[in-house]
């Protein structure tokens, strides 16, 4: 037995690697829990940290955590397009800088957004104002969403004459451990403002994960990306135009999930187990001894090899 | 134990289609645990060809012997092992009619897939039985229908059936389901459930009707109270959530009738 072990003895970095794969692997708003299971079986805290340090943030910016920030000035957004140096994620609405402690998942300070890490007058009229539709979009239909409106290129512009990029990030979760259910639903919306066609191309990606793990584990993943376009405007009449789009296709999407839940039971689920045999009736069981004498059942119903 | 324990919590996590990757993690991570982590962590099925009747038979802890696994086909062992444990005689005539047998109720249910039955004799005079189905249900394998893109079904039963009594056996059935599913369109994008429950029964059947149907009712009953847990309980929680997340009234309201 010792010899064995010594055998498939791990490396730290392979011991590191695996850690990491559990932790990124880990369903909506559950890290904390696998991270708890993970640093037990490991049984080394140096290994542990390397692993949590390199994986939260991975984790945290992929599932477009939300932080309250630490002034109760409202809630931050973790995510790429916001993030300005190590763990620290600007806020656009309110112009400041979260502090992230990534692996507590707590913003630990808020500082103000310095001049050059904003955009300009010119982009910010166009951010501001999708800013303020998508946020009446989101208030009306997710009773737990959050939303951000960054630009992710071109911040600098001054005036028209070249393009720019926006990116909406919608991100809505529900924790309910007692219930043994999580999920998160998340859109990014990438919308690019071309200036010499006078149009906006907009690019979706939304993500929708359910776990309920009570007596078993059951995980949804759903994934759709779809495109769309409307006519480069005044910033008030693009901010319209465009939550309209979202709002359109994220309605559809929703009613394409409904959809595949109720094609489940009657279509899709049948192609791997019926509800009922071929023959409407259960198993005739009793009937078993004449099966093998006869053993010319399968050919009777048309079934044989 | 805590160490088995937080295994099995992170089991209960992780996407049920990575379970594989997960218990090979396990494994090199917890080596003095592997036999624990190898009963109590069921994983997706193999399969091998019976390279003497050309059928397919499954690949489970219960037909392993060292390298080798044996066809409940030919009783062989593939790869050939010499002195492999084969069951009693009396055993194998029970173990092959249960074979022939299962595999028309998997037929019937299953319009495809695989079946092998395996049993032995256990300590207390009575048997433990074995059964197992994998099927493939995706349109590139035996989905009849091609609405999946991806779609597995793994079911383990483990039958332990106790001596025989003045009139009644005791039967202790464990049954585990994994599955998977994925439908990809356009218009809905990729879709994708994943999971894995286990339940047990236990009954005290009269054998005037014969172990084999005993055994096959408990698992007809249990298959059936599975896949309806499955579909109702849990993939019906997981749409609870989304319409948590995102409450459909929009959709609702662009189909009601105008009043």
């Amino acid at each position: 037995m010792a010899e064995e072990e010594e055998e498939s003895e791990l490396s730290d970095k392979q011991k590191v690697e695996i850690a990491k794969w559990f932790l990124l692997n880990s369903p909506p708003g559950e890290i904390q829990y696998v991270a708890k299971d993970v640093k037990l079986i490991l049984n080394d805290d140096g290994l542990f940290n390397e692993a949590a340090s390199e994986a939260f943030p991975l984790y945290n910016k992929s599932h477009f955590i939300v932080l309250p920030m630490s002034d109760r000035s409202g809630d931050v957004l973790v995510t790429s397009f916001g993030e300005l140096e190590d763990n620290a994620y600007l806020d656009p609405r309110t112009a400041q800088v979260a502090i992230v402690d990534h692996v507590k998942q707590v913003c630990t300070g808020v500082r103000p957004a310095q001049d050059e890490e904003l955009a300009t007058a010119y982009i910010e009229e166009f951010r501001f104002s999708l800013d303020a539709e998508i946020l009446k979009y989101v208030e009306d239909v997710y009773p737990k969403g959050v939303c951000s409106v960054y630009c992710v290129n071109g911040k600098d512009t001054e005036g028209p004459g070249s393009d720019f990029e926006l990116a909406v990030v919608i991100s809505a979760a529900r924790h309910s451990p007692q219930n043994f259910c999580n999920g998160s639903w998340c859109s990014v919306w990438n919308i690019v403002f071309k200036d010499e066609q006078q149009t906006v191309e907009v690019k979706g990606k939304l993500q929708v994960a359910a776990h309920y793990f009570e007596e078993g584990n059951v995980q949804l993943d759903a994934k759709h990306e779809c495109k769309d376009a409307t006519l480069f405007q005044a910033p008030e009449d693009c901010a319209l135009a465009l939550s309209s789009i979202i709002r359109h296709h994220e309605t559809e999407y929703l009613g394409s999930l409904e959809a595949s839940y109720l094609n489940l039971p009657d279509s899709t689920f049948k192609d791997l187990r019926r509800k009922l045999p071929v023959t409407r009736t259960l198993f005739p069981w009793h009937n078993t001894l004449q099966f093998s004498l006869t053993r010319d059942i399968s050919k009777e119903l048309g079934i044989g090899k | 134990m805590k160490e088995m324990e937080a295994a099995m919590g992170l089991m209960r996590r992780i996407p049920p289609k990575h379970t594989e990757t997960a218990l090979s993690a396990l494994l090199s991570l917890m080596p003095n645990h592997s036999s624990d982590l190898l009963s109590q962590v069921d994983q997706p099925l193999q399969v091998l060809c019976d390279v003497d009747c050309g059928k397919e038979f499954i690949l489970c802890e219960y037909n392993r012997d060292a390298d080798s696994y044996r066809s409940p086909w030919s009783n062989k062992y593939h790869p050939p092992l010499e002195d492999g444990s084969v069951p009693s005689s009396k055993m194998r005539k029970l173990e092959s009619e249960a074979n022939e047998i299962f595999a028309i109720y998997r037929d019937q249910y299953y319009e495809g897939g695989s079946s092998s039955v395996y049993m032995w004799e256990d300590e207390n005079e009575g048997f433990v039985a074995c059964f197992l189905i994998k099927k493939d249900g995706s349109k590139t394998g035996q989905g009849r229908r091609g609405y999946l893109e991806e779609g597995a079904w793994d079911a383990i039963h483990v039958i332990e059936v106790g001596p025989e009594e003045e009139e009644n056996t005791s039967y202790r059935l464990t049954s585990t389901v994994m599955l998977t599913l994925t439908t990809n369109n356009e218009a809905s994008g990729t879709f994708s459930l994943s999971g894995s429950i286990r339940r047990q029964m236990n009954m005290k059947l009269s054998f005037a009707d014969g172990h084999l149907c005993n055994m096959g009712r408990m698992i007809e009953e249990m298959e059936g109270k599975l896949r309806n847990s499955l579909d109702q309980v849990y993939f019906g929680k997981t749409r609870e959530m989304v319409c948590t997340l995102r409450p459909p009234s929009e959709v609702a309201q662009m189909r009601m009738p105008e009043s």
